[in-house]
């Protein structure tokens, strides 16, 4: 395969320009993916403080709250930063399918069952080495999301279910499979108003990164970006899977595995939220109970859709969301908002992200192949 | 009270096929409009919720059940005119245009639904057709709303408009083939943004029974992806209101079942039992699907990425 240039490079070398023309056209090209998200969500932005204005809050004091609230002091950036890195891995568990044109929306019940197997291997495991614990507490987390997730991707593949909705559903049973088990067989008894599972043994929970006060799963959480991106934009199976996700004929006709890349991409998404799940186990609660159900699977569909499903992006769009999901008490305490006002501004900043979808391609400024002296027709090539 | 058992279990299935399923058939045969039109949205779940909140609050403000559900299916108009108007736009997908609104829709209504957690709101009335039984189970079993039949109407008579009148056969060919209809000359995104708008009233006043009559106050998890079921639910009943009403049936059924076996004392898995109407949603989709996409009777338009 030797197309590996993506489409819009392969426009400016045929439109030939001058280097200073070519370097103007470099600079064009990349600034659209800058350019029109920045000014979506500012105009997101706008539309919320009008949403503000309307009841009489202050957009101004609302701005400076998540400012202090979410990354103004150490704490707070700390804070951020503790709840961008379940909802990076989330965010993949969307971002991983979406190359091949999928819109998965159940890594929350992959985030629960992912917890829920970390904690249940933990328990024979219980005064063993943590060097080996770990691990495996990792992996079967990792397995159990990408059993599930993949299961979505299967269906999808060889049975045409629609992959949207089976993911939700999908999501539903973990839940209500995590719950069962957690009241249930799993539960410790002496667990009694908060049922939860047996604690992991002291020595598996996992610290802080060094010379960080933010746990490990921020770095792992970075490290599957960048992986992802690597996969994605850099090997032939990335580009297998975007050839897949821009046209499934296309892509069977070139003999390409489409079903196995549908299960394999969906399987890593869901076992990448499964992780999630992992970390918030083996840091922050110590077992799994109720509280894995805190909607870093929500945060994470918004946080992949806002950063155009490009792992990169996820990494400051995850730290943005953070920060203003961390500001969310502050915003309740101070100016007497419900906590579902940070859900107010993600939902508007969702929906003008996606209208601005068909601004792609559109700005003259942003297209070379839209300049005076390109020849005609080398657009539509 | 005398101890029926079994049967006990049943006809609290039965009853509660009836109570649970009337959201589902509201919000089913809406989507079933917005998908004849070539178009899926998603977002009926949010609208399911915002609907809730509002007919909620009105009836709370007003003291009118019913003034409720007339606000509740505005703000569902309202929601279903934003998906049709946002996805006319050339680029835009309507599935994801669907899942920020499902979020939107749901932010909004914990937003001002805040204050209404408390109050208590006047009921829809319901028609009591077990006046001839004396048993109390049987008489609650058939404690029928009125919207229940109003929806079981529209199904009759969506399935008559969709064969024998003139708007019901534009929205098929819109959603059948697009060039088909601009070239008769009909306005195709008009026609979508209109049959989004019908779905969203719809499912604003299957919103409005949420909270209004079953289970009757609002609260921020009374959906728990009700809406998205019944979208899953068109899928199994191939476009076809009538089969909505049987499949909405059916869903009501599968959702009674959890809260009927516990009221007989079967404690055990109850979790399991509450997720059975998504196992069900689920095993329904893998059944009626094909590997080859085309289904009997599905929209041409619909699922093709722009």
């Amino acid at each position: 395969m030797a197309a590996d240039a993506a489409p819009s490079e392969a426009i400016v070398s045929d439109v030939r320009l001058s280097p200073t023309r070519e370097a103007r056209a470099w600079i064009a090209q990349r600034a659209e993916a800058f350019v029109i998200p920045l000014c979506a969500a500012a105009l997101g932005l706008l539309l919320f403080s009008l949403f503000l204005l309307s009841l009489g809050k202050s957009p101004a004091t609302f701005l400076d709250l998540v400012q202090r609230g979410g990354f103004g002091s150490a704490f707070a950036l700390q804070n951020s930063l503790q709840r961008a890195a379940p909802i990076l891995l989330a965010a993949l568990c969307v971002a991983l399918p979406a190359r091949l044109g999928l819109v998965i929306i159940g890594g929350e019940g992959a985030i629960v069952l992912g917890g829920l197997a970390a904690a249940a291997a933990a328990l024979p495991l219980a005064g063993g080495p943590s060097l080996v614990a770990v691990p495996v507490m990792a992996l079967a987390a990792a397995l159990a999301g990408a059993l599930w997730i993949g299961a979505v991707g299967w269906l999808r593949a060889y049975r045409g279910v629609n992959e949207t909705i089976a993911s939700l559903l999908i999501s539903y049973i973990a839940i209500a499979l995590a719950n069962h088990l957690i009241e249930g067989l799993l539960r410790d008894p002496a667990s009694l108003n908060k049922p939860s599972t047996k604690p992991i043994d002291e020595a598996f929970r996992i610290g802080p990164m060094p010379g960080l006060d933010v746990h490990w799963g921020l770095g792992i959480g970075i490290i599957a970006c960048l992986l992802a991106w690597d996969l994605t934009e850099r090997t032939t199976i990335g580009f297998a899977a975007r050839v897949a996700g821009g046209n499934v004929r296309a892509a069977q006709i070139q003999g390409l595995p489409v079903g196995r890349l549908v299960v394999g991409f969906t399987a890593l998404g869901g076992a990448c939220a499964a992780l999630a799940g992992f970390f918030e186990v083996a840091v922050v609660h110590g077992n799994a109970n109720a509280s894995l159900i805190a909607g870093y699977g929500y945060t994470g569909i918004l946080v992949a859709f806002l950063a155009r499903q490009n792992p990169l992006a996820i990494m400051p769009v995850a730290f943005l969301l953070g920060g203003i999901e961390a500001s969310s008490g502050l915003i309740q305490r101070r100016m007497h908002l419900p906590d579902a006002t940070v859900l107010v501004l993600e939902g508007l900043l969702f929906v003008v992200v996606l209208v601005s979808e068909t601004f792609y391609g559109r700005f003259k400024a942003f297209n070379p192949h839209l300049w005076s002296n390109a020849p005609k027709g080398a657009a539509a090539s | 009270m005398t101890d029926l058992g079994l049967w006990s279990v049943l006809l609290a299935v039965i009853g509660g096929a009836i109570r649970v399923s009337t959201p589902f058939l509201f919000v089913s045969l809406g989507e079933t409009i917005t998908e004849r039109s070539g178009r899926i949205n998603l977002g009926l779940e949010g609208t399911l919720v915002f609907g809730a909140m509002s007919a909620y609050a009105t009836a709370v403000l007003t003291g009118s059940p019913w003034a409720g559900v007339a606000v509740a299916g505005l703000c569902g108009a309202g929601f279903g005119l934003l998906h049709g108007w946002i996805c006319r736009f050339p680029r835009v997908n309507d599935v994801a245009v669907g899942i920020s609104l499902m979020l939107l829709g749901s932010g909004l209504a914990f937003f001002f639904g805040k204050s209404f957690i408390q109050p208590s709101a006047p009921p829809l009335p319901a028609i009591p057709f077990g006046f001839w039984s004396d048993l109390p189970q049987v008489q609650a079993a058939l404690q029928v709303n009125v919207l229940f039949l109003v929806g079981a109407a529209l199904a009759l008579f969506l399935w008559w408009a969709f064969r024998n009148t003139r708007i019901g056969l534009v929205v098929r060919i819109v959603g059948d083939s697009a060039d088909a209809a601009r070239a008769m000359g009909y306005d195709v995104d008009r026609v979508r943004l209109l049959s989004t708008a019908a779905g969203g009233v719809l499912a604003g006043i299957g919103g409005a029974y949420l909270s209004l009559y079953y289970p009757g106050s609002w609260n921020e998890g009374i959906s728990s992806g009700q809406g998205l079921m019944a979208v899953a639910l068109v899928v199994f009943a191939r476009w076809n209101p009538l089969a909505c009403f049987g499949a909405a049936l059916l869903f009501g059924g599968a959702g009674a079942l959890g809260p009927a076996l516990q009221s007989v004392g079967v404690a055990q898995g109850y979790y399991l039992f509450y997720a059975a109407p998504y196992v069900l949603t689920l095993a329904l989709l893998i059944a009626t699907s094909s590997p080859d996409r085309a289904l009997a009777g599905a929209p041409g338009e619909l699922g093709q990425s722009k």
